[in-house]
């Protein structure tokens, strides 16, 4: 958990998604970024605005009305002249109707046109998630994420629910006041705005530290939702182990920062207004003090004058409003802000525009110093050289951290190297179509996640366009037939939230039938034979063995038996290949592999 | 309630020195041409001093309305954050992940708006009052206005909340369902990848969130159709004012001042209003997502007693008729044994019959439907859940750890460091933790350093040992390990601990070190017996020995 207490400081900024940095930026800069990736605003935007300013006249119309109904209807020389009167009125009348449906209408447009930037925004940030190199991912937490998608982007959704339209509205009536104000009596405006010029320093000040302050807000909430999804997911064995107690305490201490920082976010709320309010009164004032003691020198007559009054009021109060709406705008902002940060993440997997097809059937894989480094600097392989014939099984061996799963990885494109060359069938992987190299390089992860749908879905996931056939037919391929006729519901089986209704083993051999439905010439299998109860471990076993026949595959292995079956072992040791060859040529050679399966060996005469 | 009054004050307060300011300075000033300089000081005195009057006001309203929605935010949040781990288990497998951190999150947000309204309404009402008395005490015609308008503005007002209620709730609904899609889909990501389903996801994604914004502009239709009549309502009023006022001025019953402030008063009342309308607005989705937040904080916490105690040493486990459902599916049918004390015994048995749940069971964590399990002589349903927590350890197939490094992984700060090593010791871990960057410090977990499917079942399975279980239960925590390690850490287990052990085994090997087996079939118990005894039995020893012919 980081430290509550610098709202300033540069956070320990692990991850640009997960980043607790106070940004200084301007809402001008997150505005103007956030409208250039937001094209759906623009669509109609001038008839809305056209609509809102008709809207916004509404507020002008009645001290205007007032004045000329004092000037020119009573105090006048004629005295009072109904007929002008209700004229007049008559007309504010119907300019009230008349605004009043512009309104409804702007307010509509607005609505649409915001819901519409809010889809855009949601499914372009989810998107760009999804296409962050899986290191990204890994350190990043998912609530943090999930928190990027929803919460953030709730909060722009609650402000554009009337914050936006209270800001053009009342942009509208402060222009518009300024404009009759100008109308009216030039003079005592200029007065009324160089009484407001010291509040813009001030005000440019304020907005940037309540951002660092609201954006701190956005940080603490998705911390606090980190922890709550790790609560959740560990829910068994908070139970079973009574940890309530220490996982109550995190969060309530992420549930307190959270507090602590919304507190102080509201203070720059609270205070900001008044001191705003307090110059506009100051300009007032002096229009007062200007308009009566000189008002031959500034050309004011008394209607004019009283209008003026009111009109300096009337931009008192849209004042207020934005005050009231600077919450969360400043929420919003906020929120924008941090999903506009990653959408600025880089993607570091660029898909080439026209790629190439990789052949059908098994798949060389060869590398020419390959080396991969993380972002924080972590390097976790070095100059890795191998040259895979098509159908070769290779067991891939080695401490954990020594870069197995890692180049297990850059096999199936899920990041680059950072050095070197990868070559599947005898091409650049970087130039590979990114449908092709999925259909024809399949990884099969050690979790088998599998989605909250039938098993009949999960498998059609494992190919774009597969059918309920091909679903059925892979199942018969790899001889699950038995296995899916046990299941009470069949291929029809709903598998629960990340497959929880499954044992860990039917995952897997759901996990191995959506890589035969793809029917790929490369498979990569991550420590997929591990964790498996024993008749569904020779179900599998004899799946495997269905799957691998025709590809080559390449397992990241913990076994001994899988490396002893192999026909190649690479043995990795802190990022480098270190040995490699047959099993039988290994193990009786000094060396890490030796070691290894001295260790192997060593723990059963131990038993 | 302080700030709501100086508030008041201050907007009254306002419009009357801009009376004074009009009546007493600006008309009889162009009126005979002469100024008074100390009257001039006196309205611009009179001007900003309202002015930091309401400057105060807004500062305290804010302040205390602000610190009301934080705190009953943060106060609900701790307490539905609480209720999720205090419900049982069940609760937690019946609703995805991403649902309950909308729950936590937005719902709560929304939740707390409606204090928003309560805190300003106080305001709004004392504002409408003052200002009524204001209009009446300068014409009784021009008050019979406001009386008029301002009931029409809160029945329309009530009009529309009851018919926005049903689209927000919808809209809530979908915010939640947003969520539950992202979470799912961030959880996957590395299979959403290798499966090149971004296209798809993102799809599925486009979908929630476009059903999400046609029910958001459902709501948005409504706004937009009321809000524009009650914004235009006051100003209506004002016209209506001013024709009555002037009429008023000819027969010398007001003066002009009178009618700018009434004018203004009723200017002054549009804002609040318009707020106060906005608020209006949130009340029934508040009310919503408070209803959907209720919902959950009503989902009952299992009543434990805390009339059982139990001995010392190694607990004897006696399952007695139990029967225990999943919706109404019987997972478990009256299964009977007994585990005598410091006894090992194997559970074993094929996918689907009932073995994790027979373990949860053992555990506490499930309810069964009926029969009972004692542990140590104590029925479970008897026991507060942190007793049995503490004298019995269930370790889970899937090892979960925290965003935290091993040590806590283990101790969770209520083990001792020493209590950790030996653990790690017992478990097989101590060597791959020392090899890693911080040895028992390196953070592993979400954010952490990845470890194997083997080693995070050995780190949660010397999280169990830190604690010296007196009952330990592994639901087959040992799977991902390899086979010549698991037997290794089984001899250690039979040797260090002094404790009841059950096991849920599919290696012969494993199965062979336990006293005795309970063999399940479809939730029922087919036999109980050493293994040998059971092995006669044909079913029995083809189900074990199809992992010989591969394994060991």
């Amino acid at each position: 958990m980081t430290d509550t207490a610098a709202p300033d400081g540069i956070g320990l900024a692990e991850s640009l998604l997960d980043d607790d940095s106070t940004p200084d930026v301007g809402a001008l800069q997150v505005l103007r970024r956030g409208l250039a990736i937001s094209p759906e605003l623009k669509v109609g935007i001038r008839v809305t605005i056209a609509m809102a300013l008709v809207a916004a006249v509404g507020r002008l119309i009645i001290p205007i009305t007032i004045q000329q109904v004092l000037d020119r209807g009573v105090l006048g020389d004629d005295g009072y002249r109904p007929g002008f009167v209700w004229a007049v009125t008559g007309g504010a009348f119907v300019i009230v109707l008349v605004v009043m449906a512009a309104a409804r209408e702007a307010s509509f447009r607005l609505v649409v046109a915001a819901e519409a930037v809010l889809l855009g925004l949601r499914t372009r940030a989810f998107e760009h998630i999804h296409r962050l190199s899986l290191a990204d991912h890994t350190e990043s937490r998912r609530g943090v994420l999930v928190s990027r998608v929803t919460s953030d982007v709730e909060a722009l959704a609650q402000f554009t629910q009337w914050g936006a339209i209270s800001w053009i509205i009342n942009s509208a009536v402060i222009t518009g006041t300024l404009v009759v104000m100008v109308a009216y009596n030039w003079q005592l405006t200029l007065i009324v705005a160089a009484c407001h010029v010291p509040l813009l320093p001030f005000l440019r000040w304020v907005q940037r530290r309540q951002f660092a302050a609201y954006s701190l807000v956005r940080t603490r909430v998705a911390e606090t939702l980190g922890e709550t999804s790790e609560a959740v997911a560990g829910a068994p064995v908070i139970r079973a182990y009574g940890y309530a107690a220490p996982v109550r305490e995190r969060l309530d201490t992420a549930i307190d920062n959270q507090y602590r920082s919304q507190i102080r976010s509201s203070i720059w709320f609270a205070g900001m207004l008044p001191v705003v309010d307090f110059f506009s009164s100051l300009s007032l004032a002096a229009a007062v003090g200007v308009g009566v003691w000189w008002s031959d020198a500034v050309d004011v007559g008394v209607g004019e004058l009283i209008a003026f009054l009111f009109l300096v009021n009337l931009l008192l109060q849209p004042i207020a409003e934005l005050g009231e709406v600077l919450d969360q705008t400043q929420t919003a902002l906020a929120g924008w802000w941090k999903i506009l940060r990653v959408l600025d993440v880089p993607i570091e997997v660029e898909e080439p525009d026209a790629g190439v097809s990789l052949p059908a059937g098994p798949l060389s894989v060869a590398t020419t110093g390959v080396g991969f480094r993380y972002r924080t600097g972590d390097v976790v392989l070095h100059d890795i050289e191998v040259d895979i014939p098509a159908e070769t099984a290779v067991a891939v061996v080695g401490e954990t951290g020594g870069g197995k799963t890692t180049f297990a990885r850059l096999l199936a494109r899920l990041a680059d190297p950072t050095t070197g060359e990868v070559r599947i069938g005898g091409v650049d992987l970087r130039r590979v179509d990114p449908a092709s190299r999925r259909a024809a390089i399949r990884m099969v992860p050690q979790d088998g996640f599998l989605f909250d749908a039938t098993i009949e879905e999960n498998i059609r996931y494992g190919r774009l366009g597969a059918t309920a056939d091909d679903a059925r037919q892979s199942i018969e391929q790899l001889g699950l037939g038995g296995w899916l006729a046990s299941l009470p519901m069949g291929i029809d089986t709903v598998v629960g939230e990340r497959g929880s209704r499954l044992s860990v083993g039917e995952r897997q051999l759901v996990a191995l039938a959506r890589a035969q439905v793809a029917d790929p010439g490369l498979l990569l299998l991550d420590e997929a034979t591990s964790a498996v109860d024993p008749e569904t471990e020779e179900v599998l076993a004899a799946a495997l063995a269905r799957l691998a026949v025709g590809r080559t595959t390449i397992s990241v292995a913990h076994r001994l038996s899988t490396a002893e079956r192999a026909d190649l072992v690479l043995v990795f040791d802190a990022g480098r290949i270190v040995q490699r060859g047959h099993h039988s040529a290994l193990v009786d050679v000094p060396g890490v592999y030796r070691d290894l399966h001295r260790s192997w060996v060593g723990n059963t005469r131990q038993g | 309630m302080f700030g709501a009054l100086l508030f008041v004050l201050a907007a009254v307060g306002g419009a009357w020195v801009l009376r004074g300011v009009t009546d007493d300075l600006i008309v009889p000033a162009f009126g005979d041409g002469q100024v008074d300089g100390g009257d001039v000081w006196m309205a611009v005195a009179a001007l900003v001093g309202v002015s930091l009057l309401r400057g105060v006001s807004v500062v305290t309203r804010r302040m205390f309305l602000s610190m009301a929605e934080y705190r009953t935010q943060r106060d609900w949040r701790r307490r539905l954050l609480g209720h999720y781990l205090d419900v049982p288990l069940r609760f937690h497998r019946s609703k995805p992940t991403g649902e309950l951190l909308a729950h936590a999150d937005t719902d709560l947000v929304q939740a707390t708006m409606v204090l928003k309204p309560l805190a300003f309404s106080v305001s709004v009402v004392l504002l409408v009052t003052v200002a009524v008395v204001s209009i009446l005490m300068i014409h009784w015609m021009l008050a019979l206005i406001a009386v008029v308008l301002f009931p029409a503005l809160v029945v329309l007002s009530q009009v529309y909340t009851a018919r926005v209620e049903a689209p927000a709730a919808l809209a809530q609904q979908r915010v939640g369902e947003v969520s539950a899609v992202a979470h799912e889909s961030f959880d996957g990501a590395l299979v959403v990848k290798t499966l090149g389903r971004e296209r798809e996801e993102l799809e599925r994604m486009w979908e929630a969130s476009d059903r999400l914004r046609q029910a958001r502009i459902r709501v948005g239709r409504l706004r937009a159709n009321f809000e524009p009549v009650i914004e235009a309502l006051p100003t209506l009023g004002v016209v209506v004012l001013i024709l009555i006022g002037t009429w008023l001025i000819s027969r010398g019953e007001a003066t002009p001042g009178d009618i700018v402030l009434a004018a203004t008063l009723f200017g002054l009342l549009t804002t609040p209003l318009r707020i106060f309308g906005f608020f209006l607005e949130e009340m029934p989705r508040s009310v919503v997502s408070l209803e959907r937040v209720d919902r959950v904080m009503g989902y009952p916490v299992e009543r434990r007693g805390g009339s059982g105690s139990l001995d010392d040493g190694p607990l004897a486990v006696l399952v007695d008729g139990l029967t225990v459902r999943h919706g109404d599916h019987d997972v478990l049918v009256d299964v009977s044994f007994f585990v005598a004390a410091g006894e090992t015994v194997a559970v074993v048995g094929a996918t689907g019959s009932g073995k994790s749940t027979l373990v949860e069971s053992i555990a506490g964590l499930l309810d069964p439907e009926r029969g009972e399990v004692r542990v140590g002589g104590v029925d479970v349903v008897e026991l507060a859940p942190g007793d049995l927590a503490a004298v019995a350890a269930l370790v889970f197939q899937e090892a979960f750890l925290f965003a935290d490094s091993i040590e806590e992984n283990v101790g969770m700060g209520l083990a001792d460091p020493a209590d950790v090593t030996a653990a790690l010791e017992i478990a097989h871990a101590a060597g791959f933790v020392s090899a890693l960057p911080d040895g028992r410090h390196t953070v592993v977990g979400e954010r952490g350093q990845t470890l194997s499917g083997g080693q995070r079942q050995r780190v949660a399975l010397a999280r169990a040992l830190a604690r010296h279980p007196r009952l330990l239960i592994l639901d087959d925590a040992t799977s991902a390990v390899d086979p010549t390690v698991e037997a290794a850490i089984l001899a250690n287990l039979r040797r260090e601990l002094d404790t009841t052990l059950v096991v849920v085994a599919h290696r012969v090997s494993t199965i062979r070190l336990a006293d005795r087996v309970v063999y399940l079939d479809e939730g029922r118990v087919v036999a109980v017996g050493t293994h040998d005894e059971l092995l006669e039995r044909g079913d029995y020893r083809s189900l074990v020995t199809a992992y010989e012919a591969e394994g060991a």
